[in-house]
């Protein structure tokens, strides 16, 4: 039997600016080990909302979230934080690495926060996802000399650094261009496939969608099918 | 809490935003200075001046004072013991400014091992005459020596030399009196006193304090020709000047020896009120200066680390979005405003050593402070240790707005606003 890595129970929530709307409604879901989901749905039904809920950094909901069975509802921040930097790694629409350090820096910093690792061994581990992401050769460079689709492909690097449960994205091909969202695209399938990484996207791209394993559709907050 | 990585992305901020990271820590740098080298000057100014005036004040003087008597007769009657007496019109019974017995008591306290040195003095107002102006004024009848390891006065002697007073009947002027008078080493000056005594004094030497009061008034003979001045014996003597080693303790033995002794006393402190206020209000000057200008380097920092906080805003996000938690982010913004600080502050330390270096060169020299030839400067570490504390108190107060702020930064909204 799979395990299960992340589920929630009757998941709510509220915006109340400018008025008080239920943007998320009664949402349950279950992805197992492995799965390589997508979620879909018109702009503005909620998808966004649900994945900062799942994603443990927004707290302000009713129900309950589990990550590999155990309950995140009501942790402090400071675990969240742990939680999130153990075992989640994400990937953004707008590919945000710190414009401070470079390439391999960024990869390594939430392996530094960790501590698991001593830096020579993280060092090793970056330069083999980098490798994998076939970017090694941009290591030493800043963010700001890689194109759109180099820099998110060092964002799925940086987020595999601490071997997460699961990988979470929000539109990370949304502002590519089709060549190089193909290639992202194709190292989510790569790492979902070889490396039996567990993945959550969110698209409005249904082609994108249509290559996953398993698609949920939102509509209106709620998960129709 | 990883410090080395908070510290590690703490200076990777930094860097990016350099120069206003410098003009920020500049400012840090040109408040301790000043405030060093402020208080360091002013300090060295209140040492100057205490020592002018310990230099012409013993640290306890004995003497007599003209006051009523504080036993009339009429309590030493038993009839009227315990009743309340009113006197009307009492005057005080001139005893002569002589202290009673002062050769024993001066023998006594030479044994006394508290005590530098004991110098009886002779003081008698007088009139100056020349030709046809008299000029009041006052002679001190001094015990050469002694006066002089007290109060170093041969280094206002102008002309002349102070050993010359002992010669019989030879006298130091001050400046003020020569002058006015035209008269100069080696003439002869005429003294009466109030009882008609008039003497002819040799002038030996030229004295000037600096003090107009003093050089206008004062002069310098042995004790004995002051006796002779005033017509009375050899153990006439209206001062007891004593220095202590530990002047600190000045006020209990003035009152101790006004016990034992049985005269007045009057300790340096109480002789110089004044002194002690015009040191305090400097203190307090140059402390509320320094004060104000970190306040201002303080909100220079506020500034810089704010504007930081808003350029940096997606960086925080993914800091946050990628395990950082909220205490360390505020850690990495509290350690930027501690390195403002720290080396704003240490280079604030070496400028006001430096400056206050220049200062101590700059030349200055007053009559009544001869030894002092460039401006006074305190070099007390106490000043450092006080610079750098409030370095780092200012920025740390500073920084920690910002850094509550910055930890308070929701990620989602940073990474949805976009
Ligand atoms: N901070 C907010 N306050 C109020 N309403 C919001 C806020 N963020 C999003 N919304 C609204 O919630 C709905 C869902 O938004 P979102 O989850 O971003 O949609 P999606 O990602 O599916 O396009 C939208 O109608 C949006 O206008
Ligand atoms: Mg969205």
């Amino acid at each position: 039997m799979k395990e299960t890595i992340l589920e929630t129970k009757g998941l709510i929530k509220y915006f109340y600016n400018p008025s008080k709307f239920q943007v998320i409604k009664n949402v349950d879901l279950k992805i197992q080990q492995g799965e390589f989901v997508s979620i879909v749905g018109k702009s503005g039904c909620g998808k966004s909302t649900l994945l900062y809920l799942l994603s443990t950094m927004d707290t302000d909901y009713e129900g309950q979230l589990f990550i590999h069975n155990q309950l995140i509802t009501g942790q402090s921040d400071q675990n969240l934080a742990k939680i999130r930097n153990e075992k989640i790694g994400f990937v953004f629409q707008f590919h945000y690495l710190l414009p401070e350090y470079n390439v391999l820096n960024n990869v390594m910093l939430p392996g530094l926060k960790l501590g698991k690792y001593s830096k020579k061994e993280l060092e090793q581990r970056a330069l083999k996802h980098l490798k994998t992401l076939e970017i090694d050769q941009h290591a030493l460079k800043m963010p700001n000399q890689l194109s759109g689709g180099e820099k998110q492909r060092v964002a799925i690097a940086r987020a595999l650094i601490n071997d997460p449960l699961i990988i979470m994205g929000d539109e990370p091909t949304g502002n590519l261009d089709r060549k190089s969202g193909d290639v992202v695209f194709d190292i989510f399938k790569k790492l979902a496939t070889e490396f039996n990484q567990t993945i959550l996207i969110v698209t409005h791209d249904p082609d994108f969608a249509h290559k996953t394993d398993r698609i949920i559709t939102m509509e209106d907050g709620k998960i129709i099918s | 809490m990883n410090y080395k990585l908070i510290l590690d992305i703490a200076i990777h901020l930094l860097r990016a935003r350099l120069k206003q990271t410098i003009v920020a820590a500049v400012g840090v740098t040109f408040s301790i200075a000043m405030f060093i080298s402020l208080v360091s000057f002013m300090s060295g100014l209140n040492g100057l001046l205490d020592g002018l005036m310990l230099n012409r004040t013993p640290h306890i003087r004995m003497f007599n004072e003209v006051k009523p008597s504080d036993n009339q007769p009429l309590s030493l009657s038993k009839d009227y013991k315990g009743n309340t007496v009113f006197i009307h019109s009492i005057k005080p019974k001139d005893r002569g400014k002589s202290i009673y017995n002062s050769m024993s008591i001066i023998s006594a306290l030479k044994q006394d091992k508290r005590i530098i040195d004991v110098a009886p003095k002779v003081t008698a107002s007088v009139l100056y005459n020349s030709g046809t102006i008299e000029i009041s004024g006052m002679v001190n009848g001094i015990d050469v020596l002694a006066e002089n390891t007290l109060f170093k006065i041969s280094d206002y002697i102008k002309e002349g030399k102070l050993s010359d007073l002992f010669q019989n009947n030879s006298i130091i002027i001050g400046k003020g009196l020569s002058d006015k008078m035209l008269l100069s080493v080696g003439d002869i000056i005429k003294v009466s006193t109030s009882n008609g005594t008039l003497s002819s004094l040799k002038i030996v030497g030229i004295s000037e304090t600096g003090i107009a009061d003093i050089d206008n008034m004062a002069s310098y003979t042995s004790l004995a020709t002051a006796q002779k001045i005033v017509g009375q014996p050899k153990n006439y003597i209206t001062d007891i000047q004593v220095n202590l080693y530990k002047k600190e303790n000045a006020v209990a033995i003035a009152h101790e020896f006004h016990t034992v002794y049985d005269v007045d006393t009057i300790d340096y402190l109480a002789a110089n009120v004044q002194f002690e206020t015009g040191s305090s209000v400097r203190s307090i000057i140059s402390y509320a200066v320094g004060i104000v200008l970190l306040i201002v380097a303080g909100f220079g920092i506020y500034n810089i680390l704010n504007m930081m906080i808003y350029e940096k805003m997606d960086s925080i996000a993914i800091l946050k979005a990628t395990g950082f938690s909220g205490s360390d982010v505020k850690w990495i913004f509290i350690s930027l405003s501690i390195i403002i600080g720290v080396t704003g502050g240490v280079f604030g330390l070496i400028f006001g050593f430096i400056f206050s270096s220049i200062i101590d060169v700059i030349p200055f020299s007053s009559p009544s402070v001869p030894s002092v030839t460039t401006y006074p400067i305190d070099y007390n570490g106490s000043y450092y240790v006080i610079g750098l504390v409030f370095a780092l108190f200012t920025t740390l107060i500073s920084g920690f707005f910002p850094a509550m702020k910055a930890s308070r930064v929701d990620p989602v909204e940073i990474i949805r606003g976009k």
